[in-house]
């Protein structure tokens, strides 16, 4: 005998569960908190070891220099350097208002990053059963990232920016929580190597419906050759924002904060 | 996850919660029309993705605190990573109690006091004692802590 069983969503009474409800109260605090966002800027390669956090520290902090009120949110919790690359004090994280005070740069950068909270040279591990983990990691990391968003205070800001990890995990994770794709500003070097990752996350930027900004060439003069940001400029119709050389003085980030400064 | 009484054609209400042990979650459902309970158990890998989702089967009845599923779930946070001084007014603790909350990591204590102690006070409840911990913890959804 075969059961005549309804769908899901035809069993329409109240549930006191409400596990829609709790996922959709997760994101409308996200959407609270960043109502005094101007703008949330993804800062992502699809790339290992292109410089996204070096590249994000000195134009957050030329950002801040120029007036504008400026965050960073460090998503890459498994290699933390926010803390480091901003010279943030060493602190406690307090708490007010159901939310938590993020540390602030000398520059007036406010940031947080799971560096903060770590303990120096551990790895980022969770509790939970010791097998299957790869089922329930990425979902946890996904839930930090939510979290960072949604409990910090980041008050009012001109520009959020989001140092992403190495591929595009994360930053589609990130376009799932917002209420509106992020903008985006890759950074590459100049191989044909980068360019092609590049490519890829750039690629699901655009799928993704994101606003390219523009392209920041890093670590040129130096032993890496190529012409990825022109290349990946002409593909995508973006600007290249700089070429930044090893050793870069203030003026290489102000010229780049100035252009997005002044981008919609 | 909805259950579905086939006899009945009913949808199922949620009844209890519990946390057995072994990792196990148990959640139980009855039937508003033949009074039919049936009991979902999750094995630890489940009852973990659904405490990384950080929502809870059966609702919770207090607000989420500010980073829980990070501070309840990281077992590597320094020590002193928050400053949860001046959040522990309210219900007194019993010394089991106190014991008992001095066993927890520092990293995600103050989280969890401040979870008892809203949980106290909703329910007016004058002192904080192992079993009120316990209920709370079952009720509450706060698998591990």
């Amino acid at each position: 005998m075969s059961l005549n069983i309804r769908t899901y969503h035809e069993l329409t009474e109240a549930d006191r569960s409400g596990l829609v409800d709790q996922i959709m109260t997760q994101r409308r605090r996200v959407a609270d908190r960043l109502t005094t966002v101007r703008r949330v800027l993804a800062v992502m390669s699809g790339k290992g070891g292109v410089g996204k956090s070096f590249v994000t520290a000195g134009l957050a902090r030329a950002l801040a220099r120029s007036g504008q009120a400026t965050g960073v949110l460090d998503a890459d919790f498994n290699g933390p350097t926010a803390p480091q690359m901003l010279r943030l004090p060493v602190t406690s994280r307090t708490l007010h208002d159901g939310a938590i005070e993020p540390a602030v740069s000398a520059e007036g950068v406010r940031c947080f990053s799971m560096g903060m909270l770590l303990e120096d040279g551990r790895p980022l591990a969770f509790r939970g059963p010791e097998t299957e983990g790869h089922v329930w990691r990425e979902t946890l990391e996904a839930a930090a990232l939510r979290e960072f968003l949604a409990d910090v205070a980041w008050g009012a800001l001109d520009q959020l920016l989001i140092d992403l990890p190495p591929g595009v995990q994360r930053f589609q994770e990130l376009t799932e929580l917002l209420a509106a794709p992020p903008a985006v500003l890759a950074v590459t070097i100049p191989t044909p190597e980068s360019r092609d990752a590049v490519r890829r996350a750039l690629r699901a930027a655009v799928e993704r419906k994101a606003t390219l900004l523009g392209v920041v060439e890093n670590m040129v003069g130096g032993p890496f050759a190529g012409s990825a940001a022109d290349e990946l400029a002409a593909e995508f119709g973006t600007p290249v924002l700089a070429r930044v050389p090893f050793h870069p003085g203030d003026d290489v980030w102000e010229n780049v904060a100035s252009k997005l400064g002044s981008s919609p | 996850m909805k259950f579905l009484c086939v006899e009945c054609d009913r949808q199922m209400q949620f009844e209890e919660r519990q946390l057995p042990g072994d990792g196990t979650l148990a959640a139980a459902f009855r039937c508003p029309t033949c009074g039919r309970v049936v009991a979902l158990l999750t094995n630890p890998m489940e009852t973990q993705l659904v405490a990384s989702l950080g929502v809870k089967i059966g609702g919770t009845t207090i607000p989420p605190q500010p980073m829980e599923t990070v501070r309840g779930m990281v077992t590597t946070g320094k020590p002193d990573a928050f400053d949860d001084a001046g959040e522990g007014r309210g219900p007194s603790w019993s010394p089991d109690a106190q014991e008992r909350l001095a066993r927890v990591p520092n990293f995600v204590r103050g989280m969890v006091k401040r979870i008892y102690l809203d949980y106290a006070k909703d329910r007016g409840i004058a002192e904080i004692t192992p079993t009120v911990m316990d209920t709370a913890r079952t009720e509450l959804g706060l698998e591990g802590m």
